[in-house]
């Protein structure tokens, strides 16, 4: 069952196209990446599916309700949060929640058996009279996620809600996103970091406002990445890089920290001969410079997508 | 519906009562402005001080100059002896005005002469020179048509005076100009608390961007702005309170008109206020330029254009269009008849249609602002 239908929406700022002609579809309990650069789209596209702007051409339907026509009823089935957590500080725990469930029309003992869900999935059980300023990040963005859903939103959309989060939190963050796509909410959400793509059932990406890809993870990893991947791991990743990125055998060098990933130009098996004698020319140039260390990995997203936006320019 | 509108409410109560500055500016700025202008802002004049050079020093000049002392008006605070120290005490402004009394002022007098006294008055501040001009004018009449009584008597002819002006003042019977700016006063310290505390609580919320998450909420900008004027509406209604109950016990102030009419009348002017901070908000930024916005808008407009000191009758004809844009004129006018006159709703019911339509067109203006506003 569809939860939203991107068709062929377009928004422009003026000449400035920020959303090009995108289309695509989110299923019932998915948990949906929205992923791009910054200045990509991602933001003018989630307010539009949001109903807080008009699109120019093209129109989505959001939980049945169409964006362009009923913005007000997609706003009663939609949750949202962005990692500005936006909670009021100067109020405690539950005075947040009192905020939040009201807004969303939430009162009595249903406001009050959904505010002890949200404490619960937060980790705040009898915590509810904390100033929300004295909360640590984590926390905070827990809350923050628990008033979003708190009135069973159908779809909730995350804007980069790990935003300046310890990977501890982020990963809690993130066992609590798929405890609510369990619940058959629609996650919609939106990252920079694209190890947390991976959690995502499927992808998109959109690039100076066109959807270049969408699919899972590892339908991505196929389609895009046909050949083999290498990781070097030296000291001086720069000058490898530059060593490397002019052989024939080598279509693309990224630096990943103190690593680097090699996608070659064709698929190798693991111990064929071709692949060792290109695995020893690349020991014996960075020999010079550095003792290099080689394994063959699976390739990340990361990988696709630094591939794929190459391939573009 | 209205859950919404509560719930906002109640949550802006919390964060009033939470936060220091606020509770400062609600509990404290308003006692204190009035008491400070009530006591400063008055323009009858009282104990104006006098030098005086008797240079005749008889019993005569001496009467004069202690029915000059015995008025509340003036106090002779200086006897001078010199013409060198007329000058001093002027300039230093020791004394506000000056009498010289000429030699021979009794002989002169007794021998039915025009003598003239000659007074020296500090014209830097125009109005208060002027009334003290009036004052010892009187006061001088008074004593010439005393010693022409008795001059007249002595001789044996009956005095008439055929003319006599017998005055009432009607509302505000003691002229006291305190009672007369008081309105004015109550209107300055409503509008310029409402008008920041809006537009500030409603700009916080921009700076937080906590207001994006009301924005993609089911809740309508109408409710929004309802939910966040609410409380500050009961608040001022307090602050109202308290700033006439103060009024009473300092200056005497009492209401002759019906309380209901007062309620109605105030809640018309809050309202009209706090829809102006609303609309302040769509157009500020920060807390900072929200703050110097709101204070240009409510404060001078009030001083200027209300008739809280100056009389609208009296400005030329562009400037009396121009006041209009205050609502703080119009809650002045009701606010003087309920207070001083004692007169009924139906003399000052324009008024209040005024400061509806006012309300409404900046309500009204204000939610179309925020709906379009985008999230950033």
């Amino acid at each position: 069952m569809k939860s939203i239908e991107v068709k062929n929406l377009t928004k422009k700022f003026g000449d400035f196209i920020s959303v090009n002609d995108i289309s695509f579809d989110v299923y019932k309990g998915e948990i949906f990446g929205f992923l791009g650069a910054n200045g990509a789209g991602k933001s003018t596209t989630i307010k539009m599916l949001c109903g807080i702007l008009e699109p120019t051409s093209g129109d989505a339907l959001v939980s049945g309700f169409s964006i362009d026509k009923d913005p007000e009823n997609v706003k009663k089935n939609i949750g949202y949060m962005s990692q500005k957590f936006s909670l009021y500080g100067d109020l405690t725990v539950n005075e947040n929640l009192n905020f939040f469930g009201g807004i969303y029309g939430l009162e009595g003992s249903i406001l009050e058996k959904r505010k002890d869900w949200a404490l619960n999935i937060s980790g705040l059980e009898n915590k509810g009279n904390i100033l929300t300023s004295t909360l640590s990040v984590g926390f905070k963005q827990r809350l923050a996620l628990g008033a979003a859903v708190m009135h069973e939103p159908k779809i909730v959309f995350l804007d980069e809600p790990t935003g300046g989060v310890d990977p501890v939190s982020r990963r809690k963050f993130w066992d609590l996103i798929h405890e609510i796509s369990d619940k058959g909410m629609t996650v919609f959400v939106t990252t920079h970091y694209l190890d947390e793509a991976e959690f995502c059932n499927r992808i998109i990406l959109i690039n100076a406002g066109k959807l270049i890809a969408s699919g899972s993870p590892a339908e991505l990893k196929e389609e895009f990445i046909e050949s083999t991947v290498l990781e070097i791991i030296c000291d001086d990743t720069i000058a490898v890089t530059e060593l490397l990125s002019d052989e024939d055998y080598s279509q693309n060098v990224s630096v990943f920290g103190n690593s680097i990933h090699l996608i070659l130009k064709k698929k190798y098996s693991e111990n064929s001969e071709e692949l060792d004698i290109i695995k020893r020319s690349i020991s014996e140039k960075t020999g010079k410079q550095d003792k290099v260390k080689i394994n063959t990995i699976l390739p990340s997203l990361e990988d696709v997508f630094l591939n794929l936006l190459e391939r573009r320019e | 519906m209205f859950t919404r509108i509560i719930s906002i409410s109640v949550k802006e109560f919390r964060q009033i009562f939470r936060d220091k500055r606020s509770l400062l500016i609600i509990f404290l700025l308003p006692v204190s402005l009035l008491a400070l202008f009530g006591y400063a802002i008055s323009i009858d004049v009282e104990n104006i001080k006098l030098g005086v050079f008797d240079k005749d020093n008889s019993e005569t000049s001496r009467k004069y100059l202690s029915s000059l002392d015995a008025s509340a008006y003036f106090t002779i605070t200086d006897h001078i002896r010199n013409d060198n120290e007329v000058n001093e005490l002027l300039n230093n402004g020791k004394i506000y005005a000056a009498i010289v009394i000429p030699d021979n002022f009794e002989k002169e007098i007794q021998s039915d002469k025009n003598v003239m006294i000659q007074y020296i008055v500090d014209g830097v501040d125009a109005s208060t020179a002027g009334i003290v001009q009036n004052y010892l004018l009187a006061v001088t009449y008074q004593f010439n048509s005393k010693i022409v009584t008795e001059e007249l008597s002595r001789k044996g002819i009956k005095s008439v005076t055929p003319l006599n002006a017998e005055m009432q003042f009607w509302y505000n019977k003691d002229l006291d100009s305190t009672l007369f700016f008081i309105p004015g006063l109550i209107a300055m310290i409503l509008i310029i608390i409402t008008v920041i505390l809006t537009s500030i609580s409603l700009v916080r919320e921009k700076e937080f961007s906590t207001i994006e998450q009301i924005r993609i909420s089911p809740v309508s900008s109408l409710q929004l702005i309802l939910g966040k004027i609410t409380p500050y509406l009961i608040l001022s209604l307090f602050i109202a309170a308290s700033i006439l109950l103060m009024g009473g016990i300092l200056f005497g102030v009492e209401v002759k008109g019906s309380y209901m009419d007062l309620f109605i009348g105030t809640v018309c002017y809050l309202l009209a206020t706090l829809s102006m901070g609303v609309f302040i908000s769509t157009i500020a930024e920060s807390q900072q330029v929200a703050f110097q916005i709101s204070q240009l808008i409510s404060q001078l407009p009030t001083i200027i254009f209300s008739g809280f000191i100056f009389p609208i009758e009296s400005m030329p004809y562009f400037i009396q269009l121009l006041s209009n844009i205050t609502p703080s004129k119009y809650f002045i006018i009701i606010l003087r008849n309920i207070l001083i006159k004692g007169t009924e709703l139906s003399v000052y019911i324009d008024q209040i249609y005024f400061l509806l339509i006012f309300s409404a067109i900046f309500i009204f203006i204000s939610a179309i602002r925020i709906k379009r506003e985008q999230m950033t």
